[in-house]
């Protein structure tokens, strides 16, 4: 199979998936089955992609526009982001099995159809060769991602739908479409070229403007004030917010926000614009006050949403920077945090299932019943802090460093002030839940874990997310050649 | 093989004596659609020779132009009469099954021959080369609508048609009035012959009092903001084929109007150089697309607010003539071609819940997203296509305008434009949440018949089909513009 051939695949696979569970509805274990197997598929296709003879391969869907087509390619950042949504699909589906079965949730054939769309549209976002095949598979995905926030259907759900839709379609639409009209105008191309397109053909003064739209208008990253959404996305089942509102939607912004700095700016360009280091400071404001926020929530998933909220921010953060050392930190963090993040979620999502309890200051006494549950949590805690040997430590090192070349001595202060925040509200949970006395008094022995099909993928992530520590070195190898050309 | 060009106008006129003397049932409808699919045949085979040839002339009686009548097409009104006879071809299928259940048995001879009446109007609008001879048709047509919208079942149908008559025939005096004195200045009604003879003239105040006339009684029939009183009753109280229809070709075909007037009658040069068109038609473009969509969102009758939501639309198609460029007008060609499209298929997604329900108020659509599932997605599609959403026909429109408008340096435009979109989301979702979020108390199944169902995806599959292949569209559009402005793009 050519890696064109792949590329294609890679996006029709999970829609072909999503019609086949439809056609599935009846008979659950043959539509888990359908998932399971197109996940399967997909990680196959992109392993593919990723393991090619390397040559750089741009396939053509088709000509949306006269000289503006939707077509794919196989660059190294693209690979990194597809490989990850698309691996840690397989271990989420595993585990929507067991949550939502264990859960008896409703409309279970709705949930994974969507869940399949959805998919597809992070790999296109992922593979995107230009602005506009981004743009459409980013819209796919939102619109997608709706049903899912609104599977409970009551007017809790309603509510947070409503917020997530609002601010993802009104900061693209708004923003992130005029902005990219704009470039196309000015600069004839939207393709994402190494070095970028828009240095000598955009005005300056134009270009800071643009970069507050882009950034902006890229509501999936999640800068203050257009985060809203991301807490609000927490009805959701759990399962989709450990894939989709920690990995696939949220890294599908600042995958694009690092795509579009690198490959459409180009970072030297970027480093000229004034609005740079303003985004620069949003992006710290964001990290450090999503920080503080998070440490306010009780609720477990809202806690971890205003942490991702912050980390999320990291990697804007990287991008504006504008340097190599950063940026690589920046593509690096994608792979860390959502390894960290995704075992946190299902550690969420199985104390919801076993215990139903959703508060933190209900699990006191909770890690002697569900070991290993917490100490998943504890792994992915330190992956997400950034402690050795989790792998979250290398994108922080690559980080810290690119904030320290630049002369940024402020962002290296707010990003080690974060680092503790993000000790003092993850740490917690698993001191309380390992030392305090159970808070109603039930001491009887014996373990009460969640069904296999949820433990099995949270300890496979934390396994995941210490494997990253080793794997580092290859991986920033590989991610260098972005700024090749 | 150039008869064709007059047979597409001719045969519905027949067609709507022959309607008119058939016994009441099924008859008159087969009838009907049989002529709207000759007419679509006719309109792709002009076009694609128009396409090819760059402009068909047909000469009424073999009067030489510009002494008789001349049926021409070019690229612009061939976009206009695949428009037309398109539509009418998916709608009329349609009708029979949603008609039958609106209007009584034994009008349905009359309800057809108007129907044949209006298409023959429509399209006789847009071939004719003639000033004089697109004044009688668009009193034909218009004739018609005014029967037509009176057969709706409300009452207040009544008084809907009446206010439009009124409002119709204020604009078609106008029309009238400003081709008279055309006339009177150059001595001919033949619109190429004009465009040749008008700039000899274009410093006499006849002329400029000629526009005056022709642009505002134009602005009256395609409903522009503020004078688009009439359409939303009219829109909400007419039988929901009619609506479908009307909604999607009638002020379409004004807008064509508007552009062949100021394009090519008297040219960009007069209307933009010697005449304050970009200061009449924009501003009123913007606060009426701002301010319809806000009104939208307040109405309780889905009906009504795709009414309003329609008058918004025609705000961008203007704003694309008003900006005065190639990338404007094509644009405005595209969006009337696109809206045409998805607001055809969303009210047709309406006449399938009438057909149910008898109305289209807020409160009907509660769980209808389980009830009525195929009828809701086509209505959730179509509103995602007039919201702009990627892969759908709204986007290109999109894509186009804001493309105009950056082109110009004109932000608070592309401002305007976006905002307008957002509201688009904000009404749209109001109805997806009561259908998707909300239950009835019956929540048993109660879906469409096909035959109303059918024609309602074929138009909601146009809609993703020119969103994702748009080289016919942006082909004809881009043509026409440049042709019309004669500036290329």
């Amino acid at each position: 199979m050519s890696t064109a051939l792949a590329l294609k695949l890679a996006v029709f696979v999970p829609l072909l998936g999503a019609i086949l569970i439809l056609l599935a509805d009846r008979r659950p274990n043959l539509r888990e089955g359908i998932t399971l197997v197109t996940a399967l598929a997909l990680f196959a296709l992109v392993l593919r992609v990723a393991f090619g003879d390397g040559a750089p391969v741009e396939t053509t869907l088709i000509e949306l526009l006269p000289g503006l087509s939707i077509a794919l390619h196989n660059e190294n950042l693209s690979i990194l982001f597809a490989a990850v949504a698309s691996g840690l699909w397989i271990v989420t589906s595993i585990y929507s099995i067991g949550y939502m079965r264990g859960n008896k949730e409703q409309h279970q054939t709705r949930f994974y159809a969507c869940f399949a769309i959805a998919l597809a549209g992070a790999v296109g976002v992922a593979f995107s060769a230009n602005m506009l095949t981004l743009f459409v598979f980013y819209e796919v995905l939102t619109l997608s991602t709706y049903p899912l926030v609104a599977h409970k259907e009551d007017a809790n759900a309603k509510r947070g739908a409503r917020v997530y839709l609002a601010i993802l379609l009104a900061t693209s639409i708004g923003f992130l479409l005029p902005a990219m009209i704009a470039v196309w105008w000015h600069a004839g191309t939207l393709d994402f070229v190494p070095g970028g397109v828009m240095a000598g053909r955009i005005d300056p003064a134009l270009g800071a403007l643009l970069l507050v739209l882009f950034m902006y208008g890229i509501g999936k990253a999640a800068l203050m004030p257009f985060h809203r959404w991301l807490p609000s996305a927490m009805v959701a089942p759990t399962p989709v917010s450990a894939l989709l509102h920690a990995v696939a939607v949220v890294k599908a912004g600042v995958f694009t926000v690092l795509k579009v700095s690198v490959y459409l700016f180009g970072l030297d360009y970027l480093k000229e614009l004034w609005s740079s280091e303003l985004m620069l400071y949003v992006a710290v404001f964001t990290l450090l006050a999503a920080s503080l926020v998070a440490l306010q929530q009780d609720n477990l998933k809202a806690r971890l949403a205003y942490s991702t909220v912050s980390q999320l921010s990291y990697i804007v953060a990287a991008a504006m920077l504008a340097n190599e050392m950063a940026a690589l930190g920046g593509a690096m963090h994608i792979v860390m945090h959502a390894f960290g993040k995704i075992t946190l979620f299902f550690c969420a999502g199985a104390i919801y299932v076993a215990t139903k309890k959703t508060e933190i200051s209900d699990m006191d006494g909770l890690g002697r019943r569900m070991p290993v549950t917490f100490a998943a949590f504890f792994v992915g805690a330190l992956c997400v802090i950034g402690v050795p040997p989790l792998g979250g430590v290398w994108s922080k090192w690559y980080l810290l460093s690119g904030a320290y070349d630049s002369g940024h001595a402020l962002v290296v202060v707010a990003l080690m002030l974060s680092t503790l925040l993000n000790i003092a509200y993850l740490v917690p949970p698993v001191v309380r839940a390992f030392l305090l006395p159970a808070r109603d008094g039930d001491e009887s022995p014996g373990l009460r874990e969640a069904p296999l099909l949820c433990v099995l993928p949270l300890s496979l992530t934390a396994l995941g997310g210490l494997a990253m520590f080793f794997l580092a070195a290859p991986l920033s190898q590989r991610l260098m050649a972005m700024f090749a050309g | 093989m150039s008869q064709t060009l007059a047979l597409i106008v001719v045969v519905p006129m027949l067609g709507a004596a022959v309607a008119a003397l058939l016994p009441a049932g099924r008859l008159p409808w087969l009838l009907a659609t049989a002529v709207s699919w000759y007419m679509l045949a006719a309109a792709a085979m002009l076009a694609g020779q128009a396409m090819d040839l760059g402009v068909l002339s047909y000469a009424m009686g073999n009067w030489e132009p510009p002494f008789g009548i001349e049926y021409r097409l070019d690229p612009a009104n061939a976009l206009l009469a695949l428009l037309i006879s398109g539509l009418a071809a998916v709608v009329l299928p349609f009708a029979g099954r949603s008609l039958a259940s609106e209007v009584p048995e034994e009008k349905s001879p009359y309800l057809y021959g108007a129907l044949l009446l209006f298409l023959c109007g429509q399209m006789g609008i847009a071939v004719s080369g003639d000033a004089f001879n697109i004044f009688v048709f668009l009193e034909i047509s218009s004739l018609a609508t005014y029967t037509l919208i009176a057969l709706g079942r409300d009452r207040r149908a009544l008084t809907a048609s009446f206010s439009y008559l009124i409002m119709g025939t204020v604009g078609a005096t106008f029309f009238l009035i400003g081709v008279g004195l055309l006339y009177a200045m150059t001595g001919t009604l033949n619109m190429a012959d004009l465009a040749l003879r008008i700039p000899e003239v274009a410093a006499s105040r006849t002329v400029h009092t000629a526009y005056a006339f022709i642009v505002v009684g134009v602005c009256l029939k395609l409903a522009l903001f503020p004078l688009h009183l009439w359409l939303p009753n009219a829109y909400t109280y007419a039988p929901s084929a009619v609506t479908a229809l009307m909604a999607a070709t009638a002020t379409k075909v004004a807008i064509y109007l508007l552009i062949r007037f100021i394009y090519s009658v008297f040219g960009a040069d007069f209307s933009f150089g010697e005449m304050p068109t970009v200061y009449l038609l924009v501003p009123l473009a913007v606060v009426g697309l701002l301010s319809t969509s806000v009104v939208a969102i307040g109405q309780d009758k889905i009906k009504r607010m795709l009414a309003y939501s329609s008058v918004a639309q025609i705000g961008y198609m203007v704003l694309g003539i008003g900006m005065a460029s190639a990338t404007g007008l094509t644009a405005a060609l595209l969006h009337l071609f696109n809206h045409a499209l998805m607001k055809g298929a969303l009210f047709m997604a309406l006449g399938c819940i009438a057909i149910r329900f008898g109305t289209s108020r807020l409160e009907v659509f509660r769980g209808l997203g389980r009830r009525m599932p195929w009828t809701m997605a086509a209505f959730v599609a179509g509103g995602l296509s007039l919201i702009g959403v990627p892969l759908t026909v709204g986007f290109i429109s999109k894509w186009y305008l804001v493309l105009a408008a950056i082109e110009l340096g004109w932000w608070p435009i592309v401002a305007v434009i976006i905002v307008g979109s957002l509201l688009a989301v904000v009404y749209i979702w109001r109805v997806v949440e009561v259908a998707y979020l909300q239950t009835a108390d019956d929540m048993s199944r109660c879906e469409a018949p096909l035959s109303l169902l059918v024609p309602t995806w074929v138009l909601i599959l146009a809609n993703f089909w020119f969103g994702i292949d748009t080289r016919l569209t942006i082909g004809i559009a881009e043509r026409a513009a440049a042709m019309l402005s004669g500036l290329t793009p």
